[in-house]
């Protein structure tokens, strides 16, 4: 078994003296570890890194086995993230959700377009609401997408300010006032592609975040990555 | 299995040692076995017996605390934090740095779940009160992306002890040439570049 596919590293753990097992997002094979050697190497060090955008060749003598991937470089997207906390733990979070969420071997290829864009545009000024609203874009991709075109209840397009924690719809002001406290809060910069303050941002993670859980996460009984409610930390205080 | 085989399977377990090199080790060993095996083993029953964790520092020595900790002529003012007891032996083989330091035990790592609370963080914090001589935290974890989130996160938290937190720089190696370094390295090595004094 031999194939060769572009992937962003989601995860790297280490394997005996020089070899790593890595978890990459392949474009055409979805989620896929393979054991790396010489992972220490002065030619690997700097590649073997989470968020960055390879090209694999994979080996194994049959598809159920681990196999041996071979990579070289395609984008160094992690180098430009490394100072700066607020990007690499989104970078981080954006890895981890993708492990968590997606299983193994299956391909997402609109997905794997979408992080690759992501670890890009985290070197951009607008990266929060770019991460967003790529969170937003997993869920649509696993399955589970949010639709803020109309109120849910009444049809209206206009003064949409909440999501129903059930059905991922937007509700109006007017038709949501009644349950306003068992409502999601929509924050506005989501359908205007406005500049969103951190308020803002902390609101659109509550938002994602309870649809992750519910949806993506509670199946595997795996919880919100720490490096999530790191970023959510971070904006809290801002 | 006789003492000579465990020997060799035990051996087999050390770093850099597989099955046939631990044979010719056990072989070597068993060659010289009054020179060189009895005060190996007579060092490593010592060792066993005598190394302690410094509760301080988190090094490894046979005093609790440890060599670094209560050397006098250090500068009470520094603690360089590293990942493992490894990279205190690499600074000390340098020999440029004469602070203290603070080994935390690994790195925060989300693939291999291990969280603020698995490393020596709150023993940090506790050496960074404002009862205490130090003024400045140089975090010296490895440039990955695991090293940099932990740094970043223990510059948070350090945040609110008021003590000037700092970085190894990171960029162009010594005899390095620009053609072989990775995009990485380079690009990490402009984003940190400073004016030359004349």
């Amino acid at each position: 078994m031999d194939w060769q596919d572009d992937g962003v590293i989601l995860g790297v753990r280490k394997h005996g003296e020089t070899s790593a097992i890595v978890s990459a997002f392949t474009r055409s094979h979805g989620r896929h570890a393979g054991l790396v050697r010489q992972v220490s190497s002065k030619k690997l060090r700097g590649i073997v890194q989470p968020g960055n955008l390879v090209r694999l060749n994979w080996h194994a003598r049959l598809e159920e086995h681990l196999g041996i991937y071979s990579m070289e470089l395609l984008q160094s997207n992690v180098a430009p993230l490394m100072l700066d906390p607020g990007k690499l733990t989104a970078m981080m979070s954006a890895c981890a959700l993708v492990s968590a969420g997606v299983p193994e071997h299956e391909p997402h290829p609109d997905l794997f377009e979408t992080l690759s864009s992501l670890m890009v545009a985290l070197d951009h000024d607008d990266w929060p609401s770019v991460y967003v609203k790529w969170e937003i874009g997993l869920l649509a991709e696993l399955g589970f997408g949010l639709d803020f075109s109309q109120c849910a209840a009444t049809g209206e397009r206009d003064g949409l300010v909440y999501v129903s924690p059930k059905t991922g719809r937007a509700v109006s002001a007017q038709a949501g006032r009644p349950y306003h406290d068992r409502l999601l809060a929509l924050p506005a910069f989501l359908l205007t592609g406005e500049v969103p303050g951190a308020a803002d941002l902390v609101q659109a993670l509550k938002l994602t975040g309870h649809f992750l859980n519910r949806h993506v996460l509670a199946h595997s009984s795996k919880a919100l990555p720490d490096s999530r409610g790191r970023l959510m930390d971070r904006w809290l205080k801002a | 299995m006789n003492e000579i085989e465990q020997v060799i399977q035990l051996l087999s377990r050390l770093p850099g040692l597989g099955p046939r090199s631990a044979r010719r080790a056990a072989l070597h060993m068993i060659q010289k076995r009054e020179g060189l095996m009895r005060p190996l083993a007579d060092a490593l029953d010592r060792a066993v017996e005598n190394i302690r964790i410094c509760a301080t520092c988190g090094n490894i020595d046979t005093h609790d605390p440890c060599s670094v900790c209560t050397d006098p002529k250090r500068d009470d003012t520094q603690i360089c934090v590293v990942e493992q007891v490894g990279d205190l032996w690499a600074l000390e083989r340098t020999g440029a740095f004469r602070g203290r330091f603070h080994i935390l035990g690994g790195v925060l790592s989300a693939l291999d779940g291990i969280g603020p609370e698995d490393l020596n963080i709150e023993s940090l914090l506790s050496r960074v009160g404002p009862d205490q001589p130090v003024k400045e935290v140089i975090l010296a974890t490895n440039l990955t992306v695991d090293g940099q989130t932990t740094a970043h996160y223990l510059t948070e938290r350090l945040a609110a002890s008021g003590v000037s937190v700092t970085r190894l720089a990171h960029g162009v190696p010594v005899g390095g040439e620009l053609d072989y370094l990775d995009d990485g390295t380079l690009s990490a090595a402009l984003k940190a570049r400073h004016a030359l004094e004349s």
